[in-house]
């Protein structure tokens, strides 16, 4: 269980793909400019990264080693294939609007990286799992990164929210005069609102690391008086 | 005892001499583990594919129709509209550069509008695909932006969806006019001396969509007898 929950905070937190490992920015750069996009190309990897982790977990003792690279390609490219067809078949008016970026999906390293490096050599359960952590991980970076652009960009958020829930409709956060902030809406915003949000989690780890040490020599110099008295 | 013994040859067991693996041997059985993996993968993707087919169609279909939908009222015909159509070969004067397929309403039988297909290209950054409907009196029932990759936020008013003026959109001043109303001098863009708005910062996306649904809106006065006599289903020369 225990296990279960190292694994889930990796993915989520400590080792989070977006902020962290920094790999698969193709889509987290492309996507993110609404919270609506990022977060369903988030759950788009959710599902290929979950079921990609439980398949190669499931078929590793098959899987020769020699030729996993291309098994794990074929894996992950049949899965998102499926993923593809499935969103397209019964979320169709998300998928217009995500479509060109599923297949996308295929060359996200991040997919083959956990893939390699974690459902290879681990069980079914603890797979699954990171797979999925890991792009959760993703989709909330994916998510914040949206909101952040959309708000600056536009002054609403959930711009296309009614392509999935048919009843809801974006939310206008700042004045309707705002004249909206053009460049966080195209790409170099992404990357501007990036290197802020990784500097941010550097500072709060910083942070947290710092307060750990006071404390440690705080302990340390109260076991000295204590030792002295 | 510096000499290290040999160890006894009974102990070590008889192995029988494996066939010497030749590069042949290795791939063929690689690839018959491959071919297994792509055989059992290629079955779950042609499930899916069997088991999607239809929703998809279904909502091809439907976006099809709801698209058609924005420039001719779904009430104002009666025939089955996706199936009465002609095929196009590609036409300059409405900037097709492929086969494209134009829809003819009929209303009780009678010609109500043809829904057809242009594209600018001439935009601010590359092709912009129009959908019109233009009925039989000439009159431009309406045009929307089908795609484009205008710049968002300035050039992408011509897209109804990304237009931010909601109670007035750009696209609809187009609605309901004919070329007798507005004479081909006029159909432009204010800034060239007709009667069309275009927004400051981003006229280019405004007189590329302005001009090419003034020029498809006169070739489907000039063609339109000639579209609604062809038998459907069939390539207009």
């Amino acid at each position: 269980m225990s296990q279960i929950r190292e694994i889930t905070w990796n993915g989520v937190w400590k080792q989070n793909t977006g902020l962290i490992q920094l790999l698969g920015l193709c889509p987290l750069l492309a996507m993110s400019n609404s919270v609506v996009n990022g977060i369903g190309l988030g759950l788009a990897t959710v599902l290929v990264m979950a079921l990609s982790n439980l398949f190669v977990s499931a078929l590793r003792s098959l899987i020769p080693y020699e030729v996993r690279i291309p098994i794990f390609i074929l894996i992950i490219a049949s899965l998102v294939t499926i993923v593809d067809l499935a969103m397209n078949a019964w979320l169709h008016s998300l998928y217009v609007v995500l479509g060109i970026f599923i297949p996308l999906i295929v060359t996200n390293c991040i997919v083959l990286a956990r893939v390699e490096a974690f459902a290879a050599k681990n069980p079914v359960m603890a797979s699954t799992v990171d797979g999925t952590a890991m792009a959760l991980g993703l989709t909330w970076v994916l998510g914040l990164l949206g909101a952040i652009r959309e708000l600056i960009g536009t002054g609403s958020l959930f711009a296309g929210i009614e392509m999935v829930i048919p009843s809801a409709q974006a939310i206008v956060i700042l004045p309707e005069d705002y004249p909206g902030f053009l460049i966080a809406i195209l790409p170099p915003g992404a990357f501007f609102v990036l290197g802020l949000l990784i500097a941010a989690r550097n500072w709060f780890d910083a942070r947290a690391n710092q307060r750990a040490r006071s404390q440690r020599i705080h302990v340390a110099q109260s076991a000295q008086q204590s030792a002295a008295t | 005892m510096t000499e290290i013994d040999p160890a006894p040859e009974s102990t070590i067991p008889e192995i029988p001499a494996l066939p010497e693996r030749s590069i042949l041997g290795v791939s063929v059985r690689t690839a018959m583990v491959l071919l297994v993996f792509v055989v059992a993968f290629t079955t779950v993707m042609a499930l899916t594919y069997q088991s999607t087919i239809g929703p998809i169609e279904a909502s091809t279909q439907k976006e099809k129709l709801a698209l058609i939908g924005e420039v001719l009222p779904a009430g104002s015909y009666d025939n089955t509209l996706l199936d009465d159509w002609v095929e196009l070969p590609p036409t300059a004067a409405l900037g097709l550069t492929d086969v494209r397929r134009i829809y003819r309403a009929r209303q009780g039988g009678a010609p109500v509008a043809l829904v057809l297909e242009a594209a600018a290209t001439d935009g601010y950054s590359g092709r912009i695909g129009l959908l019109l409907a233009v009925r039989v009196s000439g009159e431009l029932a309406a045009v929307r932006v089908t795609e484009h990759r205008e710049t968002p936020g300035l050039g992408d008013y011509i897209d109804l969806k990304k237009d931010k003026q909601k109670t007035r959109p750009w696209i609809t001043q187009f609605s309901g006019l004919n070329l007798d109303a507005v004479t081909p001098a006029k159909w432009r863009v204010k800034k060239d001396g007709g009667r069309f708005e275009q927004r400051a910062g981003a006229t280019i996306s405004a007189r590329a969509v302005t001009n090419a649904s003034g020029r498809a809106l006169a070739w489907a006065k000039l063609n339109r007898d000639r579209v609604f006599a062809a038998a459907s289903g069939t390539r207009l020369n």
